[in-house]
């Protein structure tokens, strides 16, 4: 009963109210308010240009949203300086990209790409980074023979994986994913989703994951938002939104999934 | 521990002219602790629905569903979150996992996610798993390629690794042979000896029988169908 009490009287780790951002006259999200509460996954479905990119870019600070508040543990997030902005990407936030190029440097080795954000946090034992780096390689399942390989060299699965790696290896307590397992096959995208469900349980990460993929948010995500048009359109449970969806368009969505 | 007043649902399908079919009327219902009580009814009378509303994966529309001290009918989705990591357990028909994750860790997950150490998590896994038969060269394994009867198991050993308070079984024995319909029979004898309230759907009447201390018949719940 203790972990309920816990659960019901922690105060939200993301807090987002009204976010608005428009593209001149075109709205690319509207309105969009949610808690996020520590350990918590969001999953955020839509079709194409339902806005839940643009939604995702603005609470990441890659834009800027026209109106609306970020609080990230209490703090006013768009009201912090750029350097104040910077230290809260390369600690308490990461940033999954759908693909892994753009997460990743492609010139650098494997162990490069873990060790850089290391250092970007203040690490300089250089024996000390190598380690942690060859540590994480391991949790994401990349052989430490690979280490000094460049991610060019890496399947399209393993170079996801060591996008999570150098992402999580500064310990941060949310983490942003977009489409981390479009484009990769079915049997990869099963083991990324198994690595990052333990990942999540056992760093008790919280998580605001955007996809198209209704599997995948029903595998990874507690509670789910469904938008269409720059709006979110139902919002609740993940098994009770895709059993039991209340919108039109949600259940558009759910009874268009082919069966397998 | 589970309380269930004036409940009602319908279903609005809006792709398909926006009709409205109201499935569930002042239904209600109550399960102590250490208690077993058995939903019957004639298929589509509303069993399952009841059952999806108990567990929060269906919305209610009015009335109320009490589960110690937690209202889900009105909880948060975080609460309802906690309710089930910790006080409402339940087994499904269905087992749905991450392919690839290895048996052992489908059955100890419930314990891990309430802070069990994992090697005190796996050997309770374990000592299901082995209770129900479920061969140890198979722990290694995904289930995912298992036989019906064998998810079924491994879906029951899950369901029953953490000791929930309230538990609902949706057909446990449906798909089992005699010496595993058996153990699980036991399984709910026990957890109804440490004080669980019970809700379930038995189809098998010789285990309704034997387990269940009340049914209820969800047909006088079901609008257009109550005698």
């Amino acid at each position: 009963m203790t972990l309920m009490q816990n659960a019901i009287t922690a105060a939200p780790l993301l807090s987002v109210q009204g976010l608005t951002k428009r593209y001149g006259a075109r709205i690319g999200c509207m309105g969009v308010g949610f808690d996020l509460y520590p350990g918590e996954v969001l999953g955020i479905v839509g079709e194409s240009g339902s806005g839940k990119s643009t939604l995702l870019s603005c609470l990441a600070g890659h834009q800027r949203p026209d109106e609306g508040r970020i609080l990230f543990d209490g703090a006013d997030v768009l009201a912090f300086s750029e350097a104040e902005r910077r230290r809260l990407l390369r600690g308490d936030w990461a940033y999954v990209h759908q693909n892994p190029r753009d997460g990743l440097r492609m010139g650098v080795s494997a162990g490069g790409n873990v060790g850089e954000r290391l250092m970007a946090v203040g690490a300089r034992n250089y024996a000390a980074i190598r380690e942690t780096a060859t540590d994480w390689l391991g949790r994401v399942e990349i052989a430490a023979d690979r280490i000094d390989d460049r991610p060019s060299a890496f399947s399209g699965g393993m170079q996801q994986r060591l996008q999570i790696a150098r992402n999580l290896v500064t310990g941060p307590r949310l983490v942003f994913m977009d489409e981390p397992t479009g484009g990769l096959d079915v049997s990869v995208q099963a083991r990324l989703l198994d690595l990052l469900r333990g990942l999540v349980r056992d760093l008790g990460l919280s998580v605001v994951i955007v996809t198209h993929d209704l599997a995948v948010v029903r595998l990874l995500a507690d509670r789910l938002m469904v938008m269409k048009s720059g709006r979110v359109v139902e919002c609740g449970l993940t098994d009770q939104v895709l059993d039991d969806p209340q919108h039109a368009y949600t259940q558009l969505l759910v009874s268009s999934v082919l069966q397998v | 521990m589970i309380e269930i007043r004036n409940l009602s649902k319908s279903f609005t399908l809006h792709n398909q002219g926006g009709v409205a079919i109201p499935v569930m009327a002042g239904a209600h219902l109550r399960v102590a602790g250490g208690e077993c009580v058995g939903l019957v009814g004639r298929s589509g009378a509303g069993k399952s629905t009841l059952m999806r509303m108990v567990y929060g994966n269906y919305l209610a529309e009015a009335g109320s569903i009490r589960i110690g001290e937690v209202d889900v009918v009105t909880a948060e989705p975080r609460q309802i979150l906690a309710l089930r990591r910790a006080v409402l357990g339940h087994v499904s028909q269905f087992l749905r996992v991450v392919p690839r994750v290895p048996t052992l860790e489908v059955v100890a997950e419930p314990l891990l996610r309430l802070g069990t150490p994992a090697p005190e998590a796996r050997a309770r896994a374990a000592e299901l798993l082995a209770r129900l038969n479920i061969p140890e060269r198979l722990w290694r394994l995904s289930p995912t390629t298992f036989s019906g009867g064998e998810q079924q198991r491994v879906n029951i050993a899950r369901g029953f690794a953490h000791d929930y308070p309230a538990l609902l079984l949706d057909e446990p024995t449906a798909s089992l042979d005699a010496q595993n319909r058996e153990v699980v029979l036991r399984l709910i004898e026990e957890a109804k000896a440490r004080g669980a309230a019970i809700l379930g759907i038995f189809h098998d009447e010789g285990a309704r029988d034997r387990v269940c201390d009340r049914l209820v018949d969800v047909t006088g719940f079901t609008p257009g169908l109550a005698a």
